[in-house]
């Protein structure tokens, strides 16, 4: 066998490795390199009171209640299976509205509600103009009446 | 593929191809941004902070293409002993490095009107900001390495070893719960509608067209250098 053919295979053998050791370290993280939990989780985990986390999740259609003052929210925050209300007093970005999603970084109260600091907006990878999406949601709408 | 491999006849094509390239690399860039910034319409849910968004996913493309182009060069250079492509993965840092960082700043200037940070330790942007501290310890570690030198074999086993960063930056938004969102193209798919996609292949071509500009630039420096020093080295041995 010519020396260039055994560092070929040798090379191949070193990138699958090397490739096959991040795709594992990938999977092992998986747990720990979650950004935030969702409700299920932090119900699951019995988290306790006084430890800070994120939560994120969809904000739930309907649940959106803005105090007098105009800075104090209320919301629940649902992964479709576990709700969790969240209070939070503050500004909050552009992008929170109900039916999108949002990660609040906070802890959970006595009562077991969520009491956030912070409040991201998370939204999804699809991006189209206004139109469009009024279409989709009228079609949505229409479905939904049949 | 061979007589391309020839530094020779590798110099006399970049020479033809470098006006060119500029060229091809401005106009599609100008008229991508053009169109992203003046003929596109809003965005439903970001109105018209979606623009960034055509210089954004561009660079993040070309910082991830660019590593695996130094990968793959450094895997011919071990294997072919060709200094060629020794020096093409070292001139491919540089560009690599400056559009990484141009992502991270997009990315995080995009982030602030949209998340409401501008910055957030979540898998997306952390493995992101890894490829860039790569790309800076691939250019320190090839410098240190006698001065440019095109056969050390050091820098292309650090960037074999980086490529390993490649598949998590790609799989970081679908394996983990980041902030970043999932991906939005793919080769069958795309999630961004056909009236806001048309000006974001213009800016990839014309930003892929200045990386390689950069990079035949780099290289014909590294082989001056590589030249010039071997002189030196005649010289002295007199």
């Amino acid at each position: 066998m010519q020396a260039k053919h055994q560092r070929l295979i040798l090379g191949i053998i070193a990138l699958a490795a090397v490739i096959a050791a991040g795709f594992l370290a990938l999977v092992a993280f998986k747990k720990q390199a979650a950004y935030f939990f969702t409700p299920t989780d932090a119900v699951k985990a019995h988290l306790p009171l006084n430890r800070n986390i994120r939560l994120g999740g969809m904000v739930e259609r309907g649940s959106l209640i803005r105090e007098k003052d105009g800075v104090t929210i209320h919301f629940r925050v649902t992964d479709g299976y576990q709700k969790i209300a969240v209070s939070y007093r503050g500004i909050v970005p552009d992008l929170f509205r109900e039916g999108s999603g949002v990660v609040a970084d906070g802890h959970f109260d006595p009562s077991g509600s969520f009491t956030a600091e912070t409040i991201l907006a998370k939204h999804d990878e699809r991006y189209m103009p206004p139109v469009t999406q009024q279409q989709a949601a009228a079609t949505q709408t229409t479905l939904q009446e049949k | 593929m061979i007589r391309l491999a020839n530094p020779h006849f590798f110099l006399s094509l970049s020479r033809k191809l470098t006006p060119w390239l500029g060229l091809a690399g401005i106009l599609f860039s100008l008229a991508g941004i053009i169109g992203g910034l003046f003929v596109t319409p809003p965005d439903y849910l970001q109105g018209e902070t979606v623009r960034i968004l055509y210089i954004h996913v561009p660079t993040a493309w070309l910082a991830m293409g660019g590593w695996s182009s130094i990968a793959l060069a450094s895997l011919v250079q071990f294997i072919w002993r060709h200094p060629l492509a020794g020096i093409a993965a070292k001139a491919m840092a540089l560009p690599g490095a400056i559009f990484t960082g141009l992502c991270l700043m997009t990315g995080s200037i995009w982030g602030r009107p949209t998340w409401g940070t501008w910055w957030e330790w979540d898998g997306r942007l952390t493995s992101v900001l890894v490829l860039f501290f790569l790309y800076l310890g691939y250019i320190a570690l090839s410098r240190s390495v006698s001065n440019y030198s095109t056969t050390s074999r050091i820098p292309a086993i650090y960037a074999l070893l980086g490529a390993v960063n490649l598949p998590i930056i790609h799989y970081s938004v679908l394996w983990w719960r980041t902030l970043h969102q999932g991906q939005s193209i793919s080769l069958t798919h795309s999630s961004i509608d056909p009236s806001l996609l048309w000006p974001l292949p213009l800016t990839l071509i014309g930003f892929s067209c200045l990386f390689a500009l950069m990079t035949i630039f780099r290289m014909r420096y590294l082989l001056a250098h590589a030249q010039y020093e071997a002189r030196l080295r005649r010289m002295a041995a007199l």
